[in-house]
């Protein structure tokens, strides 16, 4: 990380030549030219969110900034960088639940479906309706199993058999047969691995278009881990995926496409922001990156 | 390595292994220091228990507890009315207290912006509240609630809100804290599937934060219970004859009741007094216990 930032800022040349290639990136062309393997495994080339030289900041100051870049439907999109590069903080700008910190602000715009969801129109609250989340850490209600998943649907006033709505839900997060005897158990009772998994079925009960997944897994063991990652295969033939992690070999077992960040200091060297450095294919990212720091990164000379 | 080396080395754990000895008795020391101060709370606990249920254990009949008193004869004298009274107060002050207690305590940890300056005057406001005498509590209400611009008298619908008004920072204090103990993670889980602010605070913060606000409650109303300065200044009825049937009757209480006996210079009053005190203690005690049972019960580890 020092060394990234010790370069950004020794060679500015480099670094600016860098970020004038990043906002331009073509995917679809260098992943098909380049990469045909990488071009199949992405199922479509439909664009589900168009990020448009996105800043957020919190209050006034850059976490993360200028990110251009298309996320498309079917396809696990996985946001990998160092601690501090803003991956959190930017795929919580796509359900817009940095609403929440008062002081965050969003400059540029998130296209989906080529609606600006950051328009002065849109209700946050519908957004969030098509674009589930899971977190970090498994965040049950403190409430039974079934209401867990019940809860969604019935605030937004879906119609339908809850009880086929809930067992639906919890066939899609590969749960069903562990907790179809205890219902009315507290979700608390559950291990962390199924916990999480009870808050993919949670996301799933309100038929999202999209999920964002925080670092799913970095608090379960690897059994859970490999549970989640299977699903989120699964998954991927329904929805569209968006995960960020600190493990590369998750992004590199799971995802089409890699989107890599780096933490780099601004203009006057006070304040540091995330930056996107480069974003391809999978495959692209993983055996032959484009930029230097890529490459440092995902072979573990830096980070 | 050598062998003096080795001795020298032994040498030095030993002795800051012994120096560890002298530490451990300060430590001792200071726990004993503790235990006796707890020794001396409790004994002045005791003695003064000791001293009431001596004085009063003749008095109390199940009798005792539906008459009404008599300046003649302490025997037939009894605290129906005031227990009435007192049950008919604790009942207006929960109506009220509740509703607006929660209510501040939400806005306040759900909805205010702490940066904005009124938001910080209600909070500054409100801790100071709870500090001031709850005697000038009983001049506000003698001055707007019975008197002034709602003129309602000296009822018990005045002497319950006045006790309201009194302990209600102590649950605005214990329901923001019950809030505040609901994980933040909780409310972004529900946020992101699509709930409103509203629908989370309603259906996930407060069924969370429910046993620590009625903790809260009946913690505020056992304060309410003993007040007796503030019912003094609205004017309570020292000597009810019969029992209040409702909201407009003339306020009574057990706290007044007994202040009553114990200025009477008859000794029997005295025990009346004594017998009365105990009453008022088995129903702290009890709603105490309550709250104790309903937070070790529901309590929750995030």
């Amino acid at each position: 990380m020092i060394r990234l930032n010790g370069r950004a800022v020794t060679d500015p040349e480099r670094a600016q030549e860098h970020e004038r290639a990043v906002p331009g990136i073509d995917l679809g062309e260098t992943v098909a030219e380049t990469h045909p393997a990488g071009a199949r495994t992405v199922t479509s080339r439909e664009a589900v969110f168009k990020l448009e030289d996105v800043t957020v900041s919190y209050g006034g100051k850059p976490a993360v900034a200028e990110v251009s870049m298309d996320i498309y439907r079917n396809a696990i999109t996985a946001i990998i960088g160092p601690s501090g590069c803003g991956k959190s903080t930017l795929i919580r700008c796509l359900n817009r639940m940095n609403d929440l910190i008062p002081s965050a602000t969003v400059d540029g715009r998130v296209l989906y479906h080529e609606q600006d969801i950051y328009d002065e129109q849109v209700d946050p609250v519908e957004v969030r309706k098509r674009i589930g989340m899971v977190f970090q850490k498994p965040n049950p209600f403190p409430k039974s199993i079934y209401d867990n998943i019940a809860f969604g649907p019935r605030i937004l006033g879906m119609d339908g058999n809850m009880d086929e709505i809930v067992e639906n839900a919890l066939h899609g997060a590969a749960l069903w047969d562990e907790v179809k005897d205890r219902l009315d158990a507290n979700a608390f009772g559950m291990s962390g691995g199924q916990q999480q998994r009870l808050c993919i079925a949670r996301a799933l009960a309100v038929n999202p278009d999209v999920i964002l997944m925080d670092e799913p897994c970095s608090a379960l063991d690897p059994i859970s881990t490999g549970k989640i990652e299977d699903l989120m295969l699964e998954l991927k033939e329904g929805y569209s995926i968006v995960i960020v992690t600190h493990n590369m070999q998750q992004a590199a077992r799971v995802s089409d496409l890699t989107a890599f960040l780096i933490v780099k200091l601004d203009a006057e060297e006070r304040h540091r922001q995330g930056r996107l450095v480069e974003y391809d294919a999978t495959e692209t990212i993983f055996t032959n990156p484009s930029d230097q720091r890529t490459e440092d990164y995902v072979t573990g000379k830096v980070g | 390595m050598s062998s003096a080396a080795e001795a020298a080395a032994a040498g030095a754990v030993r002795t800051s292994f012994k120096s560890g000895r002298s530490t451990r008795i300060w430590e001792l020391a200071f726990k004993g220091c503790l235990a006796s101060c707890i020794l001396v709370s409790l004994l002045v606990l005791v003695v003064l228990l000791e001293q009431i249920v001596n004085d009063g254990i003749g008095s109390l009949s199940l009798g005792f507890l539906t008459d009404t008193p008599s300046r003649i004869d302490p025997a037939s004298s009894g605290i129906g009315p005031a227990l009435t009274g007192t049950l008919w107060l604790m009942l207006v002050c929960t109506v009220f207290i509740i509703p607006v207690g929660v209510a501040t305590a939400v806005y306040l940890e759900e909805y205010a912006d702490s940066d904005r300056w009124f938001n910080r005057v209600i909070e500054v406001n409100i801790q100071n509240l709870a500090a001031v005498p709850s005697i000038v509590y009983g001049v506000l209400g003698l001055a707007f609630l019975v008197r002034g611009p709602l003129s309602m008298g000296h009822v018990l619908l005045a002497g319950g809100l006045t006790l309201g008004l009194l302990v209600l920072p102590v649950l605005i204090v214990a329901g923001r804290e019950a809030i505040r103990a609901v994980p933040p993670s909780i409310r972004e889980g529900s946020m992101a599937l699509g709930a409103t602010r509203w629908q989370t605070v309603w259906k996930q913060v407060l069924p969370a934060s429910l046993p620590g606000i009625a903790t809260g409650a009946i913690l505020s109303l056992s304060r309410a219970i003993g007040e007796t300065a503030p019912l003094i200044v609205i004017g309570a009825a020292a000597f009810a004859t019969s029992s209040p049937t409702g909201i407009f009757d003339d306020v009574t209480a057990l706290p007044i009741q007994i202040f009553s006996w114990i200025s009477d210079p008859q000794p029997e009053f005295k025990s009346l007094a004594a017998a009365g005190i105990i009453v008022l203690m088995v129903i702290l005690l009890a709603m105490n216990a309550v709250a104790i049972w309903l937070r070790n019960r529901y309590e929750r580890k995030w």
